[in-house]
């Protein structure tokens, strides 16, 4: 099998000293939509900002592309940070800049591009996402979903290898959450970027998903791995089958 | 008007065996439940061996509040034998009802008091303060850094930005520094004109305001006008950045958010804080002369005897307090802010803390100042 792009590897997180989640080890293959799937509060979110190197972990390590973020320092940390690009939740776009000024950020600290070149670049990036239109608007003039395909847009500034998305569905109608599917589908097919995407839509797991693993805070830890599909066909974990089953027992026994 | 008047009432039937039985009837709504439930629970306690027997026949409402009395008298611990029943509830009521189970709402003591020893609490505090002077002396190190690397890469700074910065916080403060310096003198000319009169010593008010204007008042005033207009408003700006992920947006960019968003903010402060300064300055010795116009002293005069007073080193001992001052006040902004915690209060929590805490700063600063000018002889 290829050299995995990324690799968790007995990872424990949490806040302060209390762990939240536990001996986590998986790995992301290159050119994979990988996401992390589980309930409200099972730390989904958390386990991303540690891969992103915005959280340092209680112990383990996390290699991105050959550098453990965990542990990297200085220059080693920011060629980690080249590799990556994340889109956030709300977006997170620069509310002073307009769309086409956020994707050029990251262009202008890092390179020596002219101003001309720059300025084709962030418009390409735009129309990756589908807004080339809005470049010279304002994130605030734009709708929800438009602001989270910007931040995709920004995200992929430098051409990273690998792309984190956190929820990038939440708060969106279930129309433009299809779109923003197909749309890390194409990316993933063009562009042969890996996706690791913190969710839990399922018909998006289903769309996009090469394979999932599940958090469950009760666990401590993953409680499964695998294809979406096998999941939800063959698991008998117990947290795995409400999960899969519309998430309705979910309540009942939380 | 106010609400429609409801009346629900508890009284005593005919007994049933060795059941007690009480009566409910009329409307049970959040209206009318309230002066029954004490009766309620005291007709419950007065019989406490027996069992009870809730008849609610002649109840014709009743919503979530009767149906919380229902469940507040079936939740109780009783004797073996001696439990509560409720009858003849209507029918959708009666579902109401059933939607509970009466002994999960057990009723609880007050919760374990937790008894942290005194050591324990002393020392947490402790920890607590010294981790905050860490994170803030790290602060320190960490923006001087990036304002010698800005400086030494005066290219790097985003231009768009920091004039931006400087307008609000400079050109903006313009009006509101031009009258209260005014006034300042204003106050200050009026107040002791009033003692020194009475020596017909009038020239000398020249003398305390040119003073008390150029020294303290000036820089000092200034600082806090850009406390509530600028400080707040950093602190506020980077704080909604932080709630925002966007400064965690700006740091998996490999942007450091200190030299992206503080150093622009604090070279502003540094830089503006004396010009404004400089102006209140002029402002108050305008605002004395005016009121010296008024006691018969011409402005010849009174210029006069502000230039034989005041030496360059009172002009700029004041000046320099504001470099200072307007490095602080930017300063405790962009601290506040950034160390915006999560959740929709927690700017409005930065804020007050960036303008209580520069204003602090600032005068605590400011007798540093009087201290050390005090030392030196100016």
């Amino acid at each position: 099998m290829a050299q995995p792009i990324i690799r968790v590897e007995r990872l424990t997180i949490g806040y302060g000293t209390r762990a939240l989640l536990t001996d986590m080890s998986f790995e992301v293959q290159r050119g994979e939509v990988f996401a992390i799937l589980g309930g409200s509060g099972s730390g989904k979110s958390t386990l991303l900002k540690h891969m992103i190197g915005l959280f340092r972990p209680l112990a383990g390590h996390i290699w991105l592309d050959g550098i453990d973020i965990a542990a990297a320092e200085g220059v080693m940390r920011l060629s980690a940070l080249r590799r990556i690009g994340v889109a956030y939740q709300s977006g997170a776009l620069f509310g002073s800049m307009t769309l086409a000024q956020n994707v050029r950020l990251a262009l202008e600290e890092y390179t020596d591009l002219p101003d001309e070149a720059m300025d084709l670049i962030a418009r390409m990036k735009l129309d990756l996402v589908g807004l080339k239109d809005f470049a010279e608007s304002l994130p605030a003039e734009v709708s929800g979903g438009m602001q989270k395909r910007a931040a995709i847009a920004r995200a992929m500034a430098l051409d990273p290898a690998i792309l984190f998305l956190d929820e990038p569905s939440a708060g969106l109608d279930p129309v433009t959450s299809a779109g923003l599917d197909q749309l890390i589908l194409r990316l993933k097919r063009g562009l042969g970027v890996t996706f690791v995407v913190v969710t839990h839509e399922l018909p998006s797991i289903f769309t996009i998903a090469d394979r999932v693993i599940m958090l469950d805070r009760s666990a401590r830890g993953i409680v499964a791995e695998g294809r979406p599909q096998d999941l939800r066909d063959r698991s008998d974990n117990p947290v795995v089958r409400q999960f899969f089953n519309r998430q309705a027992g979910a309540l009942e026994t939380a | 008007m106010g609400l429609p008047a409801t009346t629900a009432a508890l009284e005593p039937g005919p007994a049933e065996g060795n059941a007690v039985v009480l009566r409910l009837s009329g409307r049970l709504d959040a209206y009318s439940v309230g002066p029954l439930w004490n009766a309620a629970l005291a007709a419950l306690d007065s019989r406490a061996s027996v069992p009870l027997i809730v008849d609610a026949a002649g109840v014709d409402y009743c919503d979530g509040a009767g149906v919380a009395l229902l469940v507040n008298l079936m939740r109780r611990p009783r004797a073996t034998g001696a439990q509560v029943s409720v009858r003849n509830l209507r029918s959708p009521f009666d579902r109401l009802l059933q939607q509970f189970d009466p002994r999960s709402f057990a009723a609880r003591g007050p919760p374990p008091a937790v008894h942290e020893p005194l050591a324990e609490r002393v020392g947490e505090l402790g920890a607590g303060i010294l981790g905050e002077g860490y994170q803030r002396i790290a602060f320190v190190g960490e923006s001087a850094a990036a304002v010698v690397e800005t400086l030494a890469n005066p290219l790097r700074i985003r231009r768009y930005d920091a004039v931006l910065i400087a307008q609000r916080l400079g050109a903006d403060a313009l009006p509101i520094v031009l009258l209260i310096g005014f006034l300042i003198g204003v106050i200050l000319a009026f107040q002791t004109a009033v003692a020194i009169r009475q020596f017909g010593a009038d020239l000398f008010v020249a003398d305390i305001v040119a003073l008390g204007v150029l020294r303290e008042l000036g820089p000092l005033m200034t600082a806090i006008i850009l406390a509530g207009r600028s400080g707040s408003a950093f602190a506020a700006e980077i704080g909604t950045m932080k709630v925002n992920e966007e400064i965690d947006a700006l740091i998996t960019m490999g942007l450091s958010p200190v030299r992206f968003l503080v150093v622009p903010r604090l070279i502003a402060g540094f830089l503006l804080c004396p010009l404004l300064t400089a102006i209140a300055d002029l402002m108050g010795l305008l605002g004395g002369a005016a009121v010296m116009q008024t006691y018969g002293i011409p402005l010849v005069t009174y210029f006069q005897q502000v230039q034989t007073m005041v030496s360059e080193a009172d002009l700029f001992g004041g000046i320099v307090k504001a470099f200072a001052f307007g490095m602080l006040v930017a300063w405790v902004g962009c601290l506040q802010g950034l160390k915006t915690g999560q959740g929709p209060s927690a700017v409005g929590l930065s804020t007050t803390r960036a303008v209580v805490g520069s204003i602090i700063l600032l005068v605590a600063a400011d007798s540093v100042f009087a201290f050390v000018y005090n030392v030196l002889g100016i």
